[in-house]
């Protein structure tokens, strides 16, 4: 069973939420998604100050094999893209819950409700025979 | 559920991912898809690819059926052993496939043809055989292993008897040898040295292991596409097919229009090609932005839009490699459009790698 930090918010797509101190977000793929696509050697992430809806597509990553949507879990603005991953996307791979990271942005109004507990996602990863 | 090779549940029990491949379940990769590739270019891995079809061909006139069925031509497979690789061609010149074929003896050829045109390949075979009194026997008994790399030979040797090893590792370059009930053959779809080799399905998880414990690591099909882009070579269904001729699939050079009295199917279609000239071609792609080339990405080329044919990321170049079919001409810069974006790539000839070496 792969990875699943308590302290964080999930999605049913695979991603997790980390609230940060000053009011905004990070936001990644999970353990379990970065072994699901494999090597990966390829991300793009949305740059600072684009504006995201729930459930859009904010960063693709890609592994050797394909490309992969990543939908965002929260809608906001975008504050950073990982400027990192441009020369070592396997930080997502060897580290997806912390160097990693993909965006973080400024939540827009009331929080999703939407978003899945660590342990509601283990349910999920369990229930998906993982 | 697809079907399974007898390594089916040696691949679960060494934690492969499988994917379906052609109708068979197959392993895509175990633990690390990049590892698997540099284990080849660097050492020895070893892939099952026994969802591949062996055929074997027997009768008095099988040379003359080939050289009616193959657009390259078997006549120049002057000795025992010796392979040669073809297309087969329908009669507007499409490719129905591609293969190799082995000339055993004087009455006997082996052909190891696609997983995915298995049953399209064997109808087309037989129904043209019968008119060459030629026997069609498909080898579904035989697994097929892929032991490649630098280190491949040495150790695929250990595993034949000590009286044998010295036949195989005298094999030129695509030659094949029967050994007991193997068949050894120096060929591979990696641009590394090694063998294939073709045995009784029964022995294959046995030779599997043994290779394992020399060192060999196991290999998926996802290495084996990185290894065979890297070295420009072909995939039947991405590169070419049925609606494509050879001279716009980069494969001219395996026609063989001389002797020029040899009729070979879609021989007449591929001489109005050529009287005409090919409108498109096949060139390599480098990717210089940042991204991964993938097939169906539009190509945007001086003298006309066209298409990725297979892209991935290259471990050893550490890059987008790809293939594309544009418009005929001199060519030097495109660009592709991915996800919207029109990003720079350099059109090169391939192969990319060879030999464990850049060629770039």
């Amino acid at each position: 069973m792969s990875q699943v930090p308590a302290d964080l918010t999930y999605t049913k797509s695979h991603e997790w939420v980390r609230k940060l101190k000053d009011g905004t977000v990070e936001i990644g793929i999970t353990d379990h998604a970065q072994h699901e696509l494999g090597d990966l050697v390829f991300a793009e992430v949305p740059e600072k100050g684009r504006v995201l809806k729930a459930g859009e597509a904010c960063a693709v990553v890609e592994s050797v094999k394909a490309a992969s949507d990543v939908y965002c879990p929260i809608g906001g603005e975008v504050t950073a893209g990982n400027p990192d991953l441009a020369s070592a996307p396997e930080l997502i791979n060897q580290d997806a819950f912390g160097r990693g990271w993909l965006l973080r942005l400024r939540p827009a109004g009331a929080e999703a409700s939407a978003l899945l507990s660590a342990a509601q996602y283990e349910e999920l990863l369990r229930a998906e025979g993982s | 559920m697809g079907r399974h090779t007898p390594l089916y549940d040696l691949h679960k029990s060494q934690g492969a991912r499988l994917v379906d491949f052609g109708g068979w379940d197959m392993p895509v990769q175990y633990a690390s898809q990049i590892e698997e590739h540099h284990a080849v270019r660097r050492a020895a891995g070893v892939f099952d690819v026994s969802h591949m079809c062996v055929i074997d061909l027997a009768g008095a006139r099988a040379r003359e059926f080939l050289q009616w069925l193959l657009a390259n031509d078997v006549g120049k497979l002057t000795r025992p052993g010796k392979a040669l690789y073809s297309c087969m061609l329908n009669e507007a010149g499409g490719v129905l496939d591609d293969l190799i074929v082995y000339f055993l003896s004087a009455s006997d050829f082996r052909l190891v043809v696609n997983a995915g045109t298995r049953d399209k390949d064997l109808a087309w075979i037989r129904r043209h055989a019968q008119d060459f009194g030629v026997a069609v026997r498909e080898r579904a008994d035989l697994a097929m292993l892929a032991v490649q790399g630098p280190q491949a030979r040495q150790a695929s040797v250990t595993l034949l008897a000590p009286g044998d090893r010295e036949r195989a590792l005298a094999l030129a370059v695509f030659a094949g040898v029967p050994v007991a009930d193997w068949f050894i053959a120096r060929t591979g779809y990696t641009g590394e040295d090694g063998f294939e080799i073709m045995l009784p399905g029964e022995k294959a998880v046995e030779a599997w292991l043994a290779l394992n414990s020399l060192g060999v690591m196991s290999c998926g099909l996802g290495a084996r596409d990185t290894l065979r882009l890297e070295a420009g070579m072909n995939l039947y269904g991405n590169d070419m097919d049925e609606s494509t001729h050879p001279f716009e699939s980069g494969l001219g050079w395996t026609v063989a229009l001389k002797p020029a009295e040899r009729r070979f199917m879609g021989r007449e279609a591929l001489e109005r090609v050529l009287a005409a000239g090919s409108a498109r071609q096949l060139v390599g792609l480098l990717l210089e932005d940042r991204g991964v080339l993938r097939s169906h990405q539009k190509v945007i080329a001086a003298g006309g839009t066209g298409e990725v044919t297979s892209g991935t990321f290259s471990p050893t170049l550490e890059r987008s490699i790809g293939l594309a079919r544009i418009p005929s001409g001199p060519v030097s810069q495109v660009e592709v459009d991915i996800r919207g974006k029109l990003l720079a790539a350099r059109a090169v000839k391939p192969p990319f790698v060879r030999v464990g070496k850049s060629l770039l």
